[in-house]
């Protein structure tokens, strides 16, 4: 309980639990407030917002409701962003303790792969995984994570090398235990901590490069996200702007509200750590 | 100087490594994609079942992945990406002829970033908690927030559509016949929006990291001595505070390079500016798998590049990086 009050001490991490809040509140009522397909036409095309009232938002170059459309693509964005982030947690994680607690050749073998991970830029082996294999939801989630799980690798991978030369670590290896059974049952949740700590990073990234992959027209064609109703927008950029503004908005205070409650989660466990 | 070389050479064993895991993966990666080049060619020029046999002879896709992996690997070795299919041209060709547009984006937008970034991180940084640091803390954090594409077509609609008064896209005015300066000055202006998308997100970046360092440099014994003697508040900020706080920074410069080139692909393609990113979307839009490839090797090489120049400065600037590491 004292861990939550700490949390919202800050008004950051108020505002962005507050953000987090209504955007899940969006995913999950999506399908009941505005059920049927989100992108089939609903009224005449480009109603400007706020004139009819059964169409808030009013409607794009093909009439779709941009309201539903908006809370449809919330679910996109965030369940796009969590899997993303939780693929490349794990990868990270797995590899980086397989690393630090090899050693070795095999860790310096995983280390270079790394680093040719890191080498290439993220957005480009995202395009270029997603044009080789498909864009599919599943698809555009592997393409984030494979250029996510560096960052996570690393971290783990130097906090393993330190929680290694423990006493506990020492003594699972004389009661007989297996090196790989050691490296996954007692290092690695001691090293997940500050692996977690880069989640809402990893989780903004995730959600932004989504939105980049779509607004270029490599998004999962049968799902609405934001990227593609910008991109959609941009065709009538000047005549009804709000058309790529709306969904921009939207994602800027997605991004943000997850930074904020991360950085309201990080100060928290701070506070607690100078504590101690 | 020889503890520069001595880093120098180092990295550059590592990098060759890195490379040839690059050239491997991403040939492994793009081989495994359905239909190749001689398919994306038949259909953009029309052909029956013995010009798709000629066209796999000649082009090689008829040996085992092993022996094109060989060959591309040999080829690379002559400096030779092979041909692009869309553009019936050598790849090198077209990558070198759309390489200095994106460095110039790229180069730009650091400049704007970093130095900006750094300029404001010392202002909320000289002041630790203050009004104007929450301020700048929380802007910064919003900045970061925006994607990069939806920043550039707001500064299109703005500057371009309502206002006037820069280009819409491109990087310099079609058959003008502008030479030398005036040329030189049209693309500016060309780049001044797309610079700014690029630049203003990453700016947010080196403001928090120089704020972070400041605020933990204020409480270094160091300050407190430079304090005790009666320095100039100012002199503590600049020479003591600040310039602690630089070193990371720095590194961080080589650390957002393959972040900035990724961000450049979907900034030219909002601005229309003919770089290597664009030629990326455009590789994708043509199934061009070699010049995709291409493009991933030479922006992986720049990225290295990048890194290396960004380590000999930080050891330029950091005497001890190096120092110790002479039987490393």
């Amino acid at each position: 309980m004292s861990r939550l009050r700490r949390f919202f001490r800050t008004p950051e991490a108020i505002v962005g639990a507050l953000i987090l809040a209504l955007l899940a509140a969006m995913a999950l009522a999506a399908p009941l407030l505005f059920p049927g397909d989100p992108q089939a036409i609903a009224g005449p095309a480009l109603l400007p917002p706020f004139q009819d009232w059964s169409l808030p938002l009013g409607t794009d170059r093909l009439g779709r409701d941009v309201l539903a459309e908006l809370f449809h693509g919330a679910r996109t964005s965030l369940a796009v962003g969590l899997a993303a982030a939780a693929a490349a947690l794990l990868i990270g994680a797995v590899v980086g303790t397989l690393a630090g607690f090899a050693g070795g050749l095999v860790g310096e073998v995983l280390m270079r792969i790394t680093d040719a991970f890191q080498t290439v830029p993220s957005f480009l082996l995202a395009l270029a995984f997603v044009s080789v294999v498909g864009p599919s939801l599943g698809v555009v989630v592997t393409a984030i994570a494979l250029g996510a799980w560096t960052g996570p690798a690393r971290v783990a991978r130097a906090e393993v090398l330190s929680i290694r030369e423990r006493d506990y670590v020492a003594g699972a290896r004389v009661v007989g235990m297996h090196p790989l059974e050691i490296a996954f049952r007692e290092v690695l949740p001691n090293a997940l901590p500050p692996v977690l700590a880069l989640s809402s990073v990893i989780v903004a990234a995730a959600i932004l490069t989504e939105a980049a992959l779509s607004f270029l027209g490599l998004g999962d064609p049968n799902r609405v996200t934001w990227g593609g109703m910008i991109a959609e927008g941009r065709t009538v950029l000047r005549t009804a702007p709000f058309l790529s503004v709306v969904p921009g908005i939207a994602l800027v205070l997605t991004v943000l509200g997850v930074y904020l409650a991360g950085e309201g989660v990080v100060e928290s466990t701070a506070v607690r750590r100078s504590l101690s | 100087m020889t503890r520069a070389l001595r880093l120098l050479r180092r990295r550059l064993v590592g990098s060759v490594f890195v490379l040839l895991i690059v050239v491997i993966g991403s040939f492994l990666l793009l081989e495994a994609a359905p239909g190749d080049a001689v398919d994306a060619y038949i259909v953009s020029t029309g052909g029956d079942a013995g010009m798709i046999e000629l066209l796999r002879h000649r082009w090689g896709l008829d040996q085992s992945e092993l022996t094109r992996l060989a060959n591309y690997l040999w080829a690379l070795l002559h400096l030779d990406l092979g041909q692009s299919v869309t553009f019936s041209r050598p790849i090198r060709d077209v990558i070198l002829e759309r390489l200095p547009t994106t460095l110039i984006l790229m180069g730009s937008a650091t400049a704007l970033s970093f130095g900006l970034g750094s300029a404001l991180g010392i202002y909320a940084g000289a002041r630790p908690g203050s009004i104007r640091d929450r301020f700048l803390s929380i802007g910064s954090l919003a900045l970061y927030a925006v994607p990069g594409f939806w920043l550039g077509l707001v500064l299109i609609v703005v500057f371009a559509v309502d206002l006037r008064w820069l280009p819409i896209g491109g990087i310099e005015t079609i058959a003008s016949g502008k030479t030398g300066l005036a040329r030189a000055a049209d693309i500016a202006t060309h780049l001044v929006l797309p610079v700014s998308a690029l630049g203003f997100i990453y700016l947010a970046l080196y403001l928090r990291m120089m704020r972070a360092g400041m605020a933990e440099a204020w409480r270094q014994d160091f300050i407190l001595a430079a304090r005790a003697r009666g320095l100039p508040r100012r002199r503590i900020v600049l020479a003591h505070v600040a310039r602690n706080a630089l070193l990371p920074l720095v590194t961080m410069l080589g650390l957002q390079s393959a972040q900035m080139l990724g961000g450049s692909v979907v900034i030219e393609s909002v601005f229309a500016v003919p770089g290597l990113g664009r030629l990326a979307q455009e590789a994708v839009a043509g199934r061009d798998t070699p010049l995709l490839l291409g493009i991933i090797l030479v922006s992986a090489v720049l990225v290295v590049v990048i890194n290396l120049l960004v380590d000999l400065v930080y050891a330029v600037l950091d005497p001890r990086v190096g120092a110790g590491e002479a039987s490393a």
